[in-house]
């Protein structure tokens, strides 16, 4: 039986591309990028290149762009950046953040700060109206990702970066899931500090990047040599961001193609699911089209993932505890506070570039399997 | 019969050298194998680390050793309620509880072996210490090779549908062979340390523990005649034919618990190991389970163990009803246990067991002891 992948929320395969721009980067490229001399020079115009080629995808400028080790560096340099080189002692955040920024900013709240946290309405997505009531005169960040990675809800970040745009507060979102799936442009957003991840748009682990508006201030995390305009120390990946440039270009050239086949899959998926009679429900309204989170009528999370997994059909659900088993998904607990059993019986699968209209049929059909063998 | 590599067995992996072994002889033998680690208890700490992580990454570098799956599994909800609830209730009545042994009926052989069959496992296997023979679809339950590792005490409430449903791939296996079986594989857990104590106490402080749950009601140690000897913490820290932690002073034999008064809160003691007061020639036990299915209608004789590791005593069985049974002993034993568990044998065989309720002594309850 072949495996099928469905978890793409959580990392995705390295693109044959971006292998391919990599190789030589890795044999013909060996000098440190801050060297004076040739060798410097030539990783120096890899590092130069990759950044004009992700600031233009942004619709940013290139010294707005911080490389970091991943999404979640990112995440921890625009919180703990922002709010160190800031004097106000509020930030607003919602209760549905990826752990990047939820426990970054309750490691904050333990330092004295007072946190915000805005619960999602029903259908998962922030109400905009909720940030603003929220502002204070000493509000310094207000971070809202822009598509949830467990329920893949857009949300209203634009609205949101509107309502600030007259309050001194910065706004940060976590970007990870929404590249790759939509066209992202930092200005049009009224976005301040963005954070996105090479590994989840087919790129490789390990790199990841910040968009900071140019004015914003921002103290550094880590300490050291002067590289990135002295924001990030440490002599950069350098092949990896060959990777992640190849697979920004990627993405910006077929993103509109693969968006529609993750339509299509999604629709199949769920449709399949109903004809083979499969009791569930979909958590979220507005997800994006790479991510379904569904609630199994009666199921258990870990039996469901367990079987799913015997089946060879990988998917995944909230956040693991460090011994294994499965957490109740904050997400999901902040959507349905009445509905405990949302949070034990539902999972996320989500879609990517080595999916097939096939493969996710069949992928479909082998859970509604599972579920009908564990409901007799 | 299916074929081996046709035949799923899961794996209730601790963590621990035992669990990995058996998992590694059913890989060689060509099983389906599944391994899946069972949390029963949240011991998350200050910094947000369950102690269950360290057995988790055990179980996972094993597995990947065996290169088999491996799933975990979270009964933190059913082991309250099913086995910290009994513990705790039976503390408060003044008697000793087994909670392996409930462990071992609610959980490991109801609840993790309902969810193995989920997974389309045809069996659940485990690191015991026993032995299952199949005679024509009749199964019997066999003491583990292993003399002073047989676990067939813990698992006295096994029943035939159970029994049919599992493997214990170490039970023809005396112990030092199952550490060089792990050496020589060189197993990640080939040299960690057996486990003691209570799966949920683990290393710490039973005392302590204990007294987080329950309010600890001081009271008087007497002798049985009544003469005050001293304080005693609470009840429920002592048990039979103890000698620790008494802190009676003077001449003589040293002191041991020789009985309760819950009523009256009274700890009674008694001079010397071999104090009159701690034997008794029978008992009544309960919730008695048999291993074959069938209760017996008329009184047999066979052997028992009363405790852990203890040898096995010659005693007459008389069935009162269908799980409730007087156990008359050919000779008098010291410190019979109320709440603890009675296991009877026929040679080899478990036939069963169940626990203690009264312990007797010339027909009479010896009412100082519950």
């Amino acid at each position: 039986m072949e495996g099928i992948y469905l978890d793409h929320a959580a990392t995705t395969p390295v693109h044959e591309d971006v292998i391919q721009a990599m190789i030589p980067a890795y044999r013909e490229v060996y000098g440190n990028p801050s060297s004076i001399h040739q060798f410097g020079r030539k990783a120096r115009k890899i590092l130069d290149e990759a950044r004009r080629t992700i600031a233009s995808s942004l619709g940013a400028g290139e010294k707005e762009i911080i490389f970091t080790s991943g999404g979640t560096e990112a995440d921890n340099l625009a919180i703990f950046g922002v709010t160190e080189a800031s004097e106000g002692r509020h930030v607003i955040t919602t209760s549905i953040e990826h752990h990047a920024v939820l426990h970054a900013v309750q490691s904050l709240e333990q330092k004295g700060y007072d946190i915000t946290y805005i619960d999602p309405e029903p259908g998962g997505e922030i109400d905009p109206e909720k940030v603003r009531e929220s502002l204070r005169d000493d509000t310094v960040l207000v971070s809202v990702m822009t598509v949830n990675n467990e329920t893949g809800v857009r949300q209203p970040v634009e609205r949101i970066g509107e309502i600030l745009e007259d309050h001194e507060a910065h706004f940060h979102s976590d970007g990870v899931q929404v590249l790759g799936i939509e066209n992202v442009d930092v200005k049009e957003m009224n976005i301040d500090l963005m954070a996105f991840s090479g590994h989840k748009i087919n790129g490789p682990k390990g790199i990841g990047f910040l968009y900071v508006k140019e004015g914003v201030p921002l103290t550094s995390r880590l300490y050291g040599g002067e590289q990135e305009r002295k924001r990030r120390a440490g002599t950069e990946n350098v092949q990896a961001i060959k990777g992640l440039e190849t697979a920004v270009k990627l993405k910006d050239d077929t993103g509109e193609d693969t968006v529609r086949q993750y339509r299509k899959f999604k629709s199949l998926f769920l449709d399949t699911l109903r004809k083979e009679e499969v009791s569930f429900d979909v958590n979220g309204e507005n997800a994006v089209p790479s991510i379904v989170n569904i609630s199994f009528t009666g199921m258990n999370v870990e039996t469901l993932l367990t079987n799913f997994d015997l089946e060879k059909v990988a998917a995944s659900s909230g956040s693991a505890c460090t011994a294994g088993s499965v957490e109740p998904s904050h997400v999901l607990s902040a959507m349905f506070p009445d509905e405990p059993e949302r949070t034990t019986n539902s999972i996320r699968f989500s879609f990517g570039l080595q999916n097939t209209e096939q493969n996710v049929e069949e992928a479909a059909r082998r859970i509604a399997a599972v579920c009908k063998r564990l409901t007799k | 019969m299916k074929e081996p590599k046709d035949t799923r067995v899961v794996v209730g992996m601790s963590g621990g050298v035992d669990s990995s072994v058996a998992a590694l002889l059913l890989k060689e033998q060509g099983y389906d194998v599944v391994g899946i680690f069972m949390k029963n208890w949240d011991d998350t700490d200050e910094n947000g680390v369950c102690t269950a992580t360290e057995d988790y990454e055990d179980v996972i570098r094993v597995c990947n050793q065996l290169d088999i799956p491996y799933y975990a599994v979270n009964f933190e909800k059913q082991y309250w309620d099913k086995v910290f609830t009994y513990f705790l209730d039976e503390y408060k009545a003044g008697r000793t509880p087994n909670p392996d042994v409930m462990c071992n009926k609610e959980i490991k052989f109801k609840a993790f072996l309902d969810h193995a069959m989920s997974l389309g496992a045809d069996y659940l296997a485990t690191g015991h210490y026993a032995q299952v023979r199949d005679n024509d679809g009749t199964y019997e339950m066999l003491r583990g090779v292993d003399d002073n590792k047989d676990q067939t005490y813990f698992l006295n409430q096994l029943d035939q549908d159970v029994l049919s449903k599992v493997m214990f791939p170490l039970g023809h296996l005396p112990k030092p062979k199952v550490r060089e079986i792990a050496l020589e594989n060189g197993l990640a857990t080939a040299k960690k340390k057996d486990s003691t104590g209570i799966c949920f106490i683990g290393e710490r402080n039973f005392k302590e523990f204990l007294s987080e749950y329950l309010p600890a009601q001081p009271g008087e140690m007497q002798t049985l005649s009544g003469e005050v000897k001293g304080k005693h913490d609470g009840l429920m820290y002592y048990t039979l034919g103890q000698r620790q932690g008494l802190g009676i002073g003077g001449a003589g034999d040293p002191w041991f618990v020789v009985g309760k008064n819950v009523r009256d809160n009274i700890l009674y003691v008694g001079q010397g190991f071999e104090h009159e007061a701690l034997y008794s020639d029978a008992l009544v036990a309960s919730e008695v389970n048999w291993t074959k299915g069938e209760a017996p209608t008329e009184a047999f004789s066979c052997t028992a163990k009363f405790r852990y590791r203890q040898s096995d005593s010659k005693v007459t069985v008389q069935p009162l009803s269908e799980d409730k049974i007087r156990v008359v002993f050919d000779e008098q034993e010291r410190a019979v246990t109320p709440g603890q568990a009675v296991v009877l044998y026929d040679g080899e065989v478990c036939l069963g067991g169940g626990t203690i309720d009264e312990v007797e002594k010339n027909e009479k309850p010896m009412t100082h002891v519950d």
